[in-house]
């Protein structure tokens, strides 16, 4: 309750949220504004916003209704956001768990592997991944959640590593308490705010990651992606640039939104450590 | 000569990384569905199985994978990194024609995003919860939430085509010869967008993170003492200050060499720049695999020479870490 006063007191923590409202509000009535497919023909190509009152952001050079595509990404957008996210997390806080609460030969197995998927750039993992298994929405989701689990496990692992020894887990321990118990019940629930808090960066750096794959023309192309948008104008950059910059703008603000909520929860859930003291 | 024997325990520390890493992405590749030969038959218009068997044999793909990794390894413990059959070279030769820009590219937005992070974060961290810590701190978040490619592409609109100050792309300009001094100011005017774009999400976590730990440093005791000394507060905070909050943000630098190297494929591709992001970029369109894995073993041993240096530097601003060892 003291969280969620000072979570609400905090004016940038609440621009975060209505920001991410407002997306929020897009993506669900993405159907009901624009029930047509945002990929289909809606009229004659490279129409300047505001020119004709059926398209108030314009057309893109297929004559598609960059409205309609940018109702319809903030759909894509989050969805690749919350599922890459939980991907990465629940993929991070399992080796990070394990690794800090067992140690010895253990981590430093699990802890190897986190190093090699930190010194890869993860763009270039993703790149692989996509060349490997195809470029359907679902195989970049979960391409994302694979390479963006790594800060996760090396902040639960840290977590874990101050946690194991306190005194309340060692009374679970000799009260012979299973280590699942410990771990799940006791260690991780304390674990878990820092991990919260992460996420938002997570998220914030899957919706980037996916945008710029859309924009290399290397996801899916079936959907109506912002970064895939940004793509297209780029080829009539020179004249008609507003077909990049709009959605750019989208994209800007959703990650805005993100970034702003999750220093909100942090500042809220450690007050000691607030930002700006 | 400590802090070397302390470094180089760290390089021998990520061999097995390294080895990791090889071994991973080798075994990752052979689940790609066509190989190098299909993409070579498809570039010269198809042919017959026999044919494509005899290219099989010649590549060394027509062994088991197990012994084709061995082969692999063998040959990049010689830094042989194989043959491109798509660019008709050995990989090692593709790659380190495309290196130099790739390096530059990143040197110069490391030491643009580090020099302007580290003044905006003393700047805002000496008028905290003022109106330049306000400003600065809002236009950290904006920077960070900027996608670099839109960034990249506005730039080039207002830089380029509007303003006509900067070229839109390429590495130098190929319709003048020039040498010397005129050659190296075309380069750098070519570089200053990709540099901004590439640093920009850089400079916003640096400063980010400069802010925080000069707020941090600034509470310590020995701070208290340098002030009771009678020194000026410049003086506190160049001679007592910086080295310390300094460290957080060499840390990062090696933490984020990985996420700066692949920024720079989207960064490359947006500026027309022939650097190793680009041909990453290039090798997956392609199927290039042989190039593919060359460039993930080259920007492996990159980060890892990264964090060397950053070690190196790292025991160097904070004596007790040679001391310790």
């Amino acid at each position: 309750m003291r969280a969620l006063r000072a979570y609400l007191r905090s004016p940038p923590a609440l621009f975060g949220s209505a920001i991410l409202f407002a997306v929020l509000f897009m993506a669900v009535t993405a159907q009901w504004f624009y029930p047509n497919d945002p990929l289909g023909l809606a009229g004659r190509p490279l129409q300047w916003p505001g020119a004709n009152p059926r398209f108030p952001l314009g057309t893109d050079p297929s004559g598609r209704d960059i409205a309609a595509q940018l109702f319809h990404g903030a759909r894509v957008s989050l969805l690749i956001g919350v599922v890459a996210t939980a991907i990465a997390v629940l993929i991070g806080i399992a080796m990070g768990a394990v690794a800090g609460f067992y140690g010895g030969g253990v981590d430093t197995g699990l802890m190897r592997v986190t190093e090699a998927f930190q010194t890869l750039p993860n763009f270039l993992l993703l790149l692989v991944l996509v060349a490997v298994f195809g470029s359907s929405i679902e195989t970049v989701t979960i391409a994302i959640g694979l390479v963006s689990w790594p800060p996760v496990a090396r902040l639960t692992r840290a977590e874990f590593l101050t946690l194991r020894t306190r005194e309340f887990v060692q009374a679970c321990r000799v009260q012979g308490l299973p280590d699942a118990h410990l771990i799940l019940r006791e260690v991780l629930p304390n674990a878990l705010p820092p991990v919260i808090v992460y996420a938002s960066v997570v998220m914030a750096v899957a919706i980037l990651l996916e945008s710029a794959l859309a924009f290399l023309q290397l996801s899916d192309p079936n959907v109506p992606s912002w970064g895939n948008l940004i793509g297209l104008g780029r080829n009539v950059l020179r004249t008609e640039w507003y077909v990049s910059a709009i959605p750019g703008v989208a994209i800007l603000l959703t990650i805005l939104g993100v970034s702003l909520v999750g220093q909100g929860l942090n500042d809220a859930l450690n007050p000691r450590l607030a930002s700006g003291r | 000569m400590r802090v070397f024997k302390l470094a180089l325990r760290r390089l021998a520390a990520s061999l097995p990384t390294l080895l990791l890493i090889l071994v991973g992405m080798f075994l990752l590749l052979q689940l790609a569905p066509g190989d190098t030969v299909d993409a070579l038959m498809a570039q010269m218009g198809g042919g017959d199985a026999a044919l494509a068997e005899e290219l099989r044999r010649f590549y060394g793909l027509d062994l088991g994978i197990a012994a084709r990794l061995g082969q692999y390894l063998l040959r990049l413990a010689t830094l042989d990194l194989g043959f491109s059959a798509i660019y008709g070279k050995p990989v090692a030769t593709v790659i380190l024609e495309r290196l130099p820009a790739t390096i530059l590219l990143m040197v110069s937005a490391l030491s643009f995003a580090f020099f302007f992070g580290l003044v905006l974060g003393v700047i805002a961290a000496r008028r905290v919860n003022r109106w330049p810590d306000t400003l600065i701190s809002t236009l950290g978040l904006i920077f960070y939430a900027t996608p670099s490619f839109w960034f990249g592409l506005m730039a080039i609109v207002l830089f380029s085509v509007h303003l006509q100050w900067l070229p839109a792309g390429g590495f130098s300009d190929i319709t003048q010869e020039l040498t010397g001094i005129a050659a190296l100011l075309d380069i750098a005017r070519h570089l200053v967008l990709p540099t901004l774009t590439l640093g920009l999400i850089f400079l916003a976590i640096y400063l980010r993170i400069m802010r925080a730990s000069m707020l941090e440093v600034l509470s310590l005791d020995f701070v208290r003492t340098a002030r009771a000394k009678g020194l000026s507060e410049t003086r506190v905070v160049a001679r007592h200050v910086l080295r310390n909050a300094m460290l957080p943000m060499v840390t990062l630098i090696g933490l984020q060499a990985g996420t700066m190297l692949g920024g720079s494929v989207v960064v490359e591709s947006v500026f027309a720049l022939p650097g190793l992001g680009r041909l990453a970029y290039e090798s997956v369109v392609q199927r290039d695999l042989n190039t593919l894995l060359g460039i993930v073993f080259v920007s492996a041993l990159l980060v890892i020479a990264i964090n060397f240096l950053v070690d190196i530097l790292y025991a160097r601003l904070d004596p007790r870490i040679s001391a310790d060892s």
